[in-house]
Order: C-alpha cells, then sequence, then structure tokens
C-alpha cells in the first residue's frame, strides 16, 4: 500500500491556498489594503503544516493521509474567520467611540502553533499506542483532576459566563476539561480492553435483548454520576452531554451489544428529565430553545439573531467578509457555525460538513484496520467525540437541540480545544500508522528459557 | 468592490472548497479497495468464485472474537499470533498464551503451528500439534479467536 504522504503535502498545500485564499477575500470585502503581507501570512501557515507533515513523514510513515490535511483546512478557515469577526468589532467600537476590544486572531494564531508543537511532541513521545494502555489508571487519575479541578476552585478562577469549566491563570486561561477529555478515552479503553469479560457476562434476557447484570451496571452508574457533577458543580451542560455519549459508545463497541445503549439511554432520559426540574440554567435553556424568537430581546437573542445569520447567508452565502456576522454575541466562539452559515451558505456549510464528515470516517477506518483491541478503542472513542461534539454544536446552532455551549473542534477561537483536538489528531494518526504499516514479519524472539523450548528443525542452508 | 467581483470570487471560493472535498474523497475511494481486502470483488477482476482451485492465500481474516473483521495482508513473512505486544495479531484473550501459535508459508502452502500453547490451536476440529497444511477457507480456532486464510 502507498503511505499516502505525498497526497498529504498537496492537500496540505491545497489548505493553505484556501486559507490565504479566504483572507484575501476578507480583507477586499472588509475594505482593508491588499498587500503582500496577506501571501506571508498564507505562506507562514504553510510553512507551519509542512513542519507537522514533516513531523509525520519522519515519525508515523504510513500514517492516514487525510486527517491532517482536513483538520489543517478547517484550523485556518476558523483562522480567518475569527479574524474577519475581530475587523468587525473593531470597526464597530471605533464608531461608537469605545476603547479596541479584545481581538482574539493574534491568540488564536499563538494556540495554533502551540497546538503543532504539542502535535508533534505527541508523536514523539508516543511510538506506539499500545503503551498508553499501560498508564490507563494514571491517565484516568490525571483526568478526573483535571475535570474535576475547575468546580471545586473558587468561582472568582474558574467562572467565565456562567460556566465553571476555566483556570484562570495571569496570562491565558485554559479548559482543563478538554484534555480531561482524552485522558479518560486512554483510561476508558484499557479499562475496558482489561475487563471486558466483566461487561459481556449475560444477565437475564427481556424482550430478546440480553441485560447485563445489575452489579455491572456500576461503572455506568459512575460515569453517569460524574456526568451530573459536571452539570451541577461546572454548569456545563454540553461536557456532560459529551462524557456520557462517548462512553455509551466505547461500551457499545467494547461489547457489542445493544443493550448497554437502551440503559444508557433511559439514564440520559431520567438525568434530563431530573436537571429541568432542578435547575435553572437548564430550564432556561430548553425554553430558549422551544420559542427563541418569543424572547427575542432577551435569553433568545443569540439564537435568534444566529438564526437570522443563517437565513441571510441562504444558500450561496453573502460571500466572506460581506455578511455581517458580528450581530451574534459569541460569534468567534460558540458560534462560528452561524458565522461561517452566513458568509458561507448551505453549500460552503456543507463542504464543511463534509471534511469533518471524512475527518471523523478516516479514524473509524482507522479503528477498524488496527490489530489490537486497545487501539481499536481507544480510535473510536477519539473519532466519536469529534462527531457528537460536531452534532451538538451544529444541532445546537441550528434549534435541532437545545443549545450547550461546546466548541465546534478546530473552527472555533479557543485555545484549549485547539490544543486538544490538535492531540487526539495525532493520536489518530499513530494509531492509522500502526494499521496502515505493512505486516513486519519480525523473527520471534525465544520467550521461552532454553531449558524449556522446544527441539527445532533446522533447515541446512545451501540444498534445495 | 465591484459587485460583480465580489459574485465571482464568493463563487470560486465555494467551488475551490468543494474541490479540495472532492479530492478527499478521491483518496478515499482510491483507499477502500486497496485496504480493505475486497479487490476480488471490483468488477473486472476475476472474482473469488470463478477460480474454483485452491489458490494462495492473499488474506488473513479474523472471523470471531475481539477482534472480528480485521485483515492481515500476507507475503511470505511468518505470522505470530498470541498475547505478546510485537505479534502480528495481539489476542486479548485470557485462552490465549504469550506465543501462541504461528503461520508460516513453505513453498506456496501456509502452515499452522501450536507454540507450546496452554490451550492449545485448533484447525477445524482437530488439534494441532506440528506443522499442519492450512487450506483457504478452513477456521483455525485460538481461545475465542476464530481465523481463516482467504485468497
Amino acid at each position: 500500500m502507498q503511505s499516502g504522504r505525498a497526497i498529504e503535502l498537496v492537500l496540505l498545500a491545497f489548505a493553505s491556498v484556501l486559507t490565504t485564499g479566504a483572507l484575501v477575500l476578507v480583507e477586499a470585502n472588509q475594505e482593508q489594503e491588499l498587500t503582500r503581507m496577506l501571501l506571508y501570512l498564507g505562506a507562514a501557515y504553510l510553512g507551519l503544516l509542512t513542519v507537522a507533515h514533516l513531523a509525520v513523514r519522519k515519525l508515523a510513515p504510513y500514517a492516514d493521509p487525510l486527517i491532517l490535511p482536513c483538520a489543517a483546512l478547517l484550523n485556518g478557515l476558523g483562522l480567518v474567520m475569527i479574524h474577519r469577526i475581530d475587523l468587525a468589532r473593531a470597526d464597530r467600537a471605533a464608531q461608537l467611540g469605545n476603547p479596541e476590544p479584545l481581538l482574539f486572531a493574534g491568540r488564536q494564531v499563538a494556540w495554533t502553533a502551540i497546538a503543532l508543537v504539542l502535535f508533534i511532541g505527541v508523536l514523539y513521545f508516543v511510538r506506539d499506542h499500545r503503551v498508553l494502555a499501560r498508564y490507563g489508571y494514571t491517565c484516568g487519575f490525571v483526568g478526573l483532576v483535571l475535570l474535576a479541578l475547575p468546580g471545586l476552585l473558587p468561582a472568582s478562577i474558574s467562572e467565565v459566563n456562567g460556566a465553571k469549566i476555566w483556570l484562570r491563570l495571569s496570562v491565558f486561561s485554559i479548559q482543563p476539561g478538554e484534555f480531561a477529555k482524552v485522558l479518560l478515552m486512554v483510561f476508558f479503553s484499557a479499562l475496558l480492553v482489561a475487563k471486558r469479560e466483566l461487561f459481556q457476562t449475560a444477565g437475564r434476557t427481556v424482550l430478546g435483548i440480553e441485560l447485563p447484570r445489575p452489579r455491572d451496571l456500576a461503572p455506568l452508574l459512575v460515569i453517569w454520576g460524574l456526568s451530573v457533577g459536571v452539570l451541577v458543580l461546572e454548569k456545563d451542560l454540553g461536557s456532560s452531554l459529551l462524557y456520557f455519549g462517548i462512553v455509551l459508545v466505547m461500551l457499545y463497541a467494547a461489547t457489542e451489544r445493544v443493550s448497554w445503549l437502551l440503559i444508557g439511554l433511559a439514564f440520559f432520559l431520567g438525568g434530563a428529565a431530573v436537571a429541568y426540574q432542578l435547575f435553572g440554567h437548564v430550564r432556561a435553556r430548553i425554553e430558549v430553545w422551544l420559542d427563541p424568537l418569543g424572547n427575542f430581546d432577551g435569553a433568545g437573542y443569540q439564537i435568534g439573531q444566529a438564526l437570522f445569520g443563517l437565513g441571510t447567508g441562504g444558500v450561496g452565502g453573502t460571500g466572506l467578509g460581506a455578511g455581517r456576522p458580528e450581530l451574534v454575541p459569541f460569534a468567534w466562539s460558540d458560534f462560528m457555525v452561524s458565522s461561517l452559515g452566513e458568509e458561507l451558505g448551505l453549500i460552503g456549510l456543507a463542504a464543511v460538513l463534509v471534511i469533518y464528515l471524512v475527518l471523523v470516517t478516516r479514524g473509524l477506518r482507522s479503528a477498524l484496520a488496527v490489530r489490537d483491541s486497545f487501539g481499536k478503542l481507544l480510535a473510536t472513542g477519539l473519532s466519536f467525540s469529534l462527531a457528537l461534539q460536531v452534532f451538538v454544536v451544529i444541532g445546537g446552532v441550528t434549534r435541532l437541540i437545545p443549545l450547550t455551549g461546546l466548541t465546534i473542534p478546530f473552527l472555533s477561537a479557543g485555545g484549549s480545544s485547539l490544543v486538544a483536538n490538535y492531540v487526539i489528531v495525532a493520536l489518530l494518526l499513530r494509531i492509522s500508522n500502526a494499521a496502515r504499516s505493512p505486516v513486519t514479519g519480525r523473527p520471534a524472539a525465544p520467550a521461552t528459557p532454553l531449558a524449556e523450548a522446544r527441539t527445532e528443525l533446522v533447515e541446512r542452508g545451501g540444498t534445495p | 468592490m465591484p459587485e460583480l467581483v465580489l459574485q465571482l470570487t464568493r463563487a470560486g471560493f465555494l467551488a475551490l472548497l468543494w474541490l479540495f472535498v472532492l479530492v478527499a474523497l478521491r483518496v478515499v475511494r482510491s483507499d477502500l479497495y486497496a485496504a480493505s481486502g475486497l479487490r476480488a470483488l471490483v468488477p473486472g477482476r476475476r472474482s473469488r468464485t470463478s477460480t474454483g482451485r485452491s489458490r494462495t492465500a492473499r488474506q488473513l481474516i479474523v472471523t470471531q472474537g475481539a477482534l472480528a473483521g480485521t485483515r492481515v495482508s500476507l507475503d511470505a513473512k511468518p505470522i505470530m499470533l498470541g498475547r505478546a505486544d510485537d505479534s502480528t495479531l495481539v489476542l486479548d484473550d485470557d485462552y490465549a498464551s504469550t506465543r501462541h501459535a504461528r503461520l508460516s508459508l513453505q513453498g506456496e502452502e501456509w502452515y499452522v503451528e501450536d507454540l507450546g500453547s496452554t490451550n492449545g490451536t485448533y484447525l477445524d476440529r482437530a488439534k494441532v500439534g506440528g506443522p499442519t497444511r492450512v487450506p483457504l477457507g478452513v477456521p483455525i480456532r485460538i481461545g475465542k479467536t476464530v481465523i481463516e486464510l482467504r485468497s
């Protein structure tokens, strides 16, 4: 099989051409000066990607050729859109005579560089993904600490806009939950591979579906409690949903039993009903979801503006830089999808969705092809987490499901999310490298001591 | 910016975006047949049924067990089966030994050989002792895992 490194480089170059093109269009439509500087910026992006490509060529030569270009294109489009919204906000502040607002594009570029460094670091230090299985419990512990940290710290450090998921350090702030997500997936893959038998033990059969024994439900109950804890302590609906969904799908992938999905769904519905009764912020989200235009001047303003934006974009979009996406609060992070939908239209947003689809299917494809259970489960979990996040965000912005406040991978402004997603991409590349590399028929090293070894028939050289 | 130029660049950018998608999907398609082992089913090539004679095995496929669905393309190199990390197929199975069995090519035929495992290797129903010839499509059972050779 071809290693596909050449096509990867071609696609990476294509991605940076698209990013540069988008930047030029934005500048032209925003009546900024078109200078040579834009081309240099595009070349710099290509340079960053080339470094990542060379690292992949050296460290994971058989890795999947599509995963990195898809991530790079989404990241590039995100950078351009963040810059575009910065321009509009600065313009508006100048008109109103306000001081210049906080600009996000520069930070996001810095985070991209950090993310690529970490990406190369993961590829360099994790030479074989099976090594991670040995650190399963360590990963689980660190993940739990990271997850719980913002919930337990005082709100002055950890609360931003009502969600207690931050760690505000002096210079920058991070969301430890994004990294906890990756670590917990490593932990669950290792746990499920080691204890697979436990989850497969048959209990009684009800209506033709084999139910697990009640005592085997304990792990599911624990993760359910954890999700509820995130919901209560950190007021983060999206992450809570994400963790529960990922664990459920990994359990299903490990055991091939539909009963886990049904039980999980029942747990989810029960939890959702209780949360609706008990917590004001959950109820508020549901009410806005059901009738955003009814209280347009209040809580429904954001989602209402987003829907108007998507409607303005229509099929073909207004063109990059020609719309008014900045009217939506948080257009650069949570509502990046509505900004893209307004300026690229249905056609462009569909292309973005297909790129996510390619990214996820390539991850699942690696999961199918890799030859060890841990790799299979980890790749399934990582790919599915990307898919679920895209579904929850786009579903929220287009009012298919209640809004949850997750960021869409690679596109949204937000350093932690970007870095964590590049770590996910690095792990997927590592697993796909193992899946696609040709079988090395390593000579079986004699593991048995010589005394216990069996007699071997040694062929004499030279005779046919 | 003039309206016409705006419209043209707008359409042009969307076209380029979709071109990227199409190139990516083309790579997916070319990869589909190369890696999945479904080459025999691609129209225009000889299908598996048309060649009734026994042919050399080209791939090993796992039909049951935790790794079910996994395919390994075969070349002349031996295939190691067992729980050891450096096995070709790593079996996470309590009934498999660290170095359980070996499949190796001798001449045109593949032979399976038990490497002194605790629970044994079975070719169809028979327990494997020394090197035994493996015909195409006959299940080899190791613990809960069943593998077959396919052409």
